[in-house]
């Protein structure tokens, strides 16, 4: 056997005519020359069509291949199975802007496969923490629930949890064409990654930014619900490897809108249900920590480094349900979260952001005075804090009815409504300034009495408060 | 050197690869993968196969690649050059990793844990002829302004010194000693040591833990304190604010030195640590925050496996300086992440599964690491600790899922953190209900000979209006705050006051975000005055709008802010302030 060692890489070419099992997505080949692990596999079927994978487990016995296009019509004798020698690559360069891929990132607009300044490994590497630089450039988004109480800043990763039929990519894409960094005129970039939403989807997001006139700054990465299941998996690594290209080779500002997560995590229970793998919770395997934060990490800005990958995962609750294990563990990879509110929505306020459970852990670096505005922390705190007290003002209310509630708290009451009605909802058009924003803090803050407002200096009540 | 191979790869599975045609392997000892040769550890030793885990991705592994073996079992180095430095779990310093491998970690690197080429300036305590023992100090090496890093003889050597070198400047590969262990056996002794990760030091024995852990953080300090050498446990959903409470202790806390463990969270709050710890000042000895931290960085896409042994390399770089006589703090953020790795290992060895998939021995090991927690008496009869403060984070922020409860009886002292405080942007969120410290009785007694008499009666005070607080809230939720007599509500607002006041404290607020001892006590003190004096007055006639609305009460919120630290004045005017006030009220009702 030694020998065969020495010949792996000769060997690589070799085609095995012939497989031992499919199940799902995966093809079982034994008797063949030793297989490195996570190897790139073409597999030919019958007719001559060649699909890729990549090797799972590998072992002396057998060795398990995961199929990205499925193993539709795949026949036992038939399919014939060739090994790379290497991990799945992704040739990119910067021309790949303006194109349409599938999830392996082939071009599927018809137009001829792009030429390739380098070929990256897609599962990426981990970025070393010393070299990373903390994020802490504001960017304004124009959307006041954003921007006041959820800062995004550049090199964020913030996810938005939504729920089936509530307008996240509405909020994606109007945050694609608004975002800005302000007094920098950098080159950006978009990384769109779709998994398993609609055509229909895909066709919003483009059309918008088509609109909006980036379109040739936009890289599109699909494989829509009618594509296998499993080629969800790869999409978004392919995706980030071309991101990580564009920012840290080619010095752009990238923003990856990755949707939707949900699907993503449902492919790799599958695959992990399939290989028999012991589940952890509600059948998801053990390790969707791990391999979320593998796709998640892979944003951040570098030291010495001009560009920076900016992710804005979305993934539908399901059932609305944030202690599900797919929002739940993405919480706790993410900087943050942008949840919405299905009863917001309901008394049609957009965006449905709910207050209280969204958090931008990065913002306390990226807004204050010479980043926003001197009063921006205290007046954001100041929010949180009142509107948490509605919230508490509203049940007692609906115990004991509004007439019983103390003069205080109605006054907390009306800062609820115009909070919602005139700081968070705006149009899906409207674009508001940092300065816009904060005024509109303090507009609807004066609803309550100024011995309430504890979280605020009195030169910021003086100088905000009092006009 | 002819490298020892010890089988051949079987089966790759992820991180998990099996070895079959095994010769002479040990357990638990050091191995490398393949030719690029991967770092693993042998966990299972079978007739002629074994289980290695692999700290590394193992990508392009494939069967019959060769296994080596590195002779002994995965450890540290422990010597001058740890302080200040960032490692990954299985202690390679990552700066030194960036500076081969650029921004990305590479496979395969090897770099010495330590730094060979720096000369340390070391000087010697014992001399050539004497009698020493392990854990001795055999001299002392100035590593930083206020690090003095004593040179131990490794914990289970002891014998006569043969010779020992002279006062002067060495690496840490130069013989610095010779020891005769007996007549025919001698040993060199350099100013490092290994040790292996899995195995706690020796210490003489445990010492009473009844000296509290200073952090800085009033609802800690006053309400749930710890003591050296204690265990914590910070549960808490995401975004409750456990790395930011951890962040908060580590920074502030009255320890020697810090180890930080970022087990399986985010890249960019490390980045937060090296970016914001070399900037603050540690206000004992004025020097940077970074000169007392250790940093051990296994971020969440770093391999899992490595993520399992950093909680040791940790745990094993503190007991160290322990057994230097120093008191250390440990943060794990987050030990749910460590235990992940540890069922993400054993499902891919195909163990049969308990609760929720983790291994059946999860409590084993849970108790093992918080049992090396503790205030010893070192090996050279100094006294040394270390506190271990365990982040957990349940999944669904639900306390009932195994990691928790499994801790929670290994551990004496539960800091819970509640959804809705963070919701309400409360920090810390440290719920004042669900929290403990079971270190308290033991501890009060310091507190009354260090700091005030009136600590202990003050604070039984607060938590009892607490708890009444609670109980009256759900009256108020069923009727209305209206319904309740003036006495009642003003429970209410103290309570209010007191979250407001003092359990609230700003992480970026220059005076706020730590207070000393002196402050909380002094904080605390004129709450509870405004408590008793308001409740007469009430009793007396006066109207609780009244007692609101006094100037004095907008004084005491603000004091947290206004008062600092190191002039503790304020108080003294403030608390004649409120007597005046009071005095007034009750005259008018007189």
């Amino acid at each position: 056997m030694p020998d065969i060692i020495k010949n792996r890489r000769l060997l690589s070419g070799r085609e095995y005519i012939g497989v031992d099992k499919i199940d799902g997505p995966l093809i079982f080949a034994r008797k063949t020359h030793p297989v490195g692990y996570r190897e790139l596999i073409e597999c030919v079927d019958q007719h001559g069509h060649v699909r890729m994978g990549i090797v799972l487990e590998s072992s002396t016995q057998v060795v398990v291949v995961q199929v990205f296009e499925g193993t539709s019509g795949l026949t036992l004798p038939g399919t014939r199975i060739r090994f790379a020698g290497e991990p799945l690559t992704l040739g990119v360069s910067r021309e790949m802007l303006g194109r349409v891929f599938n999830g392996l990132g082939h071009p599927i607009d018809g137009g001829p496969r792009q030429r390739s300044d380098l070929e990256l490994n897609v599962n990426g590497l981990a970025i070393n923490p010393t070299a990373r630089q903390y994020p802490r450039d504001f960017i304004q988004t124009g959307i006041s629930v954003i921007d006041g109480m959820n800062t995004l800043i550049r090199g964020q990763k913030l996810p938005v949890f939504s729920g089936n039929g509530l307008p996240h990519n509405e909020l994606a894409a109007q945050i694609a064409r608004q975002a800005k960094i302000r007094g920098s005129d950098t080159e950006f970039a978009v990384v769109f990654a779709a998994m398993g939403v609609k055509h229909d989807v895909a066709r919003f997001f483009i059309r918008s930014f088509e609109e909006s006139g980036v379109l040739d700054n936009v890289a599109l990465f699909l494989s829509l619900a009618d594509d296998p299941s499993i080629e969800r998996l790869i999409t978004p690594r392919t995706a980030l490897t071309l991101a990580e290209h564009l920012a840290f080779n080619e010095d752009m500002h990238v923003l990856v809108i990755m949707t939707d997560m949900t699907n993503y995590c449902e492919s790799l229970r599958e695959i992990s249900t399939i290989r028999g793998e012991i589940p952890s919770r509600k059948g998801y395997p053990g390790y969707l920590y791990s391999d979320l934060a593998e796709l998640y990490e892979r944003s951040g800005m570098i030291k010495e480094r001009k560009g920076s990958i900016t992710s804005l995962p979305i993934l539908t609750m399901p059932n609305d349900d944030i202690s599900h294990p797919i929002p739940d563990l993405s919480g706790y990879i993410t900087e943050g979260q942008i949840v919405f509110e299905r009863e917001m929505d309901g008394r049609g306020i957009y965006p449905p952001v709910a207050g209280l459970p969204s958090l931008s852990r990065l913002m306390k670096d990226g807004i204050g005075e010479g980043m926003t505005r001197e009063d921006h922390p205290h007046l954001a705190s100041q929010l949180f804090a009142a509107y948490s007290y509605v919230k508490d003002v509203r049940n007692l209310a609906s115990v004991i009815g509004e007439e019983e509630l103390t003069p205080l708290d109605h006054d907390y009451l009306e800062f609820g409504k115009k909070f919602e009605q005139q700081f968070v909802s705006q149009g899906q058009e409207e674009e508001r300034t940092i300065e816009q924003t904060l005024d509109l803090g303090w507009e609807v803050l004066r609803s309550l009495p100024v011995e309430e407002l504890h979280r605020i200096t009195e030169e910021e009540i003086e100088k905000y408060y009092g006009s | 050197m002819e490298k020892r191979i010890i089988g051949q790869v079987k089966r790759v599975n992820g991180p998990v690869i099996e070895v079959m045609g095994i010769t002479d392997a040990e357990m638990f000892e050091l191995v490398r993968v393949g030719e690029e040769n991967l770092i693993g550890e042998l966990i299972k030793l079978e007739t002629d196969s074994a289980v290695v885990q692999v700290y590394e991705d193992t990508t392009g592994i494939a069967p019959y690649d060769p296994v080596y073996g590195e002779g002994m079992q995965l450890s540290v180095e422990l010597g001058p050059g740890l302080v200040g430095t960032i490692y990954d779990g299985i202690q390679r310093p990552l700066e030194a990793i960036r500076d081969l491998s650029d921004i990305y970690i590479q496979r395969g690197i090897t770099v010495p844990s330590l730094n060979r080429e720096k000369k340390w300036h070391f000087v010697p305590a014992v001399k050539a002829g004497d009698q020493v023992s392990g854990g001795m100090v055999l001299g002392t090496v100035q590593e930083t302004e206020n690090v003095l890093h004593k040179i131990l003889v490794p914990p289970r050597d002891n014998g006569m010194l043969e010779s020992i070198v002279a006062e002067g400047d060495y690496t840490v590969e130069e013989v610095i000693a010779v020891l005769k262990t007996d007549d025919t056996h001698k040993k060199n002794l350099f100013l490092m040591h290994r040790w292996p990760i899995r195995m706690q030091r020796p210490t003489r024995q445990r010492l009473p833990l009844d000296i509290p852990l200073i952090t800085g953080q009033r609802v800690i300090d006053t309400l749930f304190p710890v003591a050296k050498g204690g265990t914590v446990s910070i549960p808490g959903g995401f975004g409750t604010g456990k790395t930011m409470t951890q962040q908060a202790v580590a920074k502030w806390c009255d320890a020697d030195m810090i180890v930080y463990i970022g087990c399986g969270e985010r890249g960019n709050e490390i980045t937060d640590v090296l970016t914001e710890f070399p900037q603050l000042i540690d206000p004992r000895s004025g020097r940077s925050l970074m000169e007392r931290t250790i940093l051990i960085a296994n971020v969440s896409n770093m391999p899992v496996s490595a993520r399992e042994a950093s909680i040791y390399t940790g745990i094993t770089l503190a007991e160290y300086f322990r057994d230097q006589g120093y008191h250390v703090a440990v943060m794990a953020d987050s030990t749910s992440r460590w235990a992940e790795a540890l069922r993400e290992l054993s499902g891919r060895m195909e163990e049969m599964p308990a609760e929720e998939g983790f291994p059946a021995y999860l409590p084993t090991k849970i108790a093992e690491f918080y049992e090396r927690a503790g205030r010893m008496e070192t090996l050279n009869g100094e006294s040394g600790s270390v506190t271990i403060i365990g982040a957990v984070s349940p999944p669904g922020g639900d306390f009932s899922e195994p990691v928790t409860q499994h801790t929670k009886r290994f551990i004496r002292c539960f800091w819970a953190l509640d959804r809705h405080l963070a919701n309400a942007r409360h920090y810390p969120a440290i719920s004042w209900l669900e929290s403990y410290s079971e270190y308290l009785s033991d501890m009060s007694t310091w507190w009354e000979r260090e700091i005030s008499a009136q600590w202990l009666t003050d604070r039984t005070e607060i938590m009892e209006l607490l708890h009444r607080e609670v109980r009256l809230q759900q009256v108020v939720k069923l009727v209305g705050p209206d319904a309740l007599p003036d006495t009642q509500r003003f429970i209410l607002e103290v309570c209010n006051l007191f979250k407001n006041a003092f359990l609230q404290q700003n992480a970026y607020d220059k005076i706020d975000m730590y207070s000393t001892v002196q402050k909380q006590v002094r904080m605390l003190h004129v709450i509870v005055a405004y408590w008793q004096r308001g409740s007469e007055a009430i009793k007396n006639g006066a109207t609780l709008v009244k007692l609101k609305k006094m100037k004095v009460y907008q004084d005491i919120i603000k004091m947290k802010f206004s008062i600092p630290n190191d002039n503790l004045d304020g108080f003294d005017k403030l608390e004649a302030r409120l007597e005046r006030a009071m005095d007034q009220l009750e005259a008018l009702h007189a």
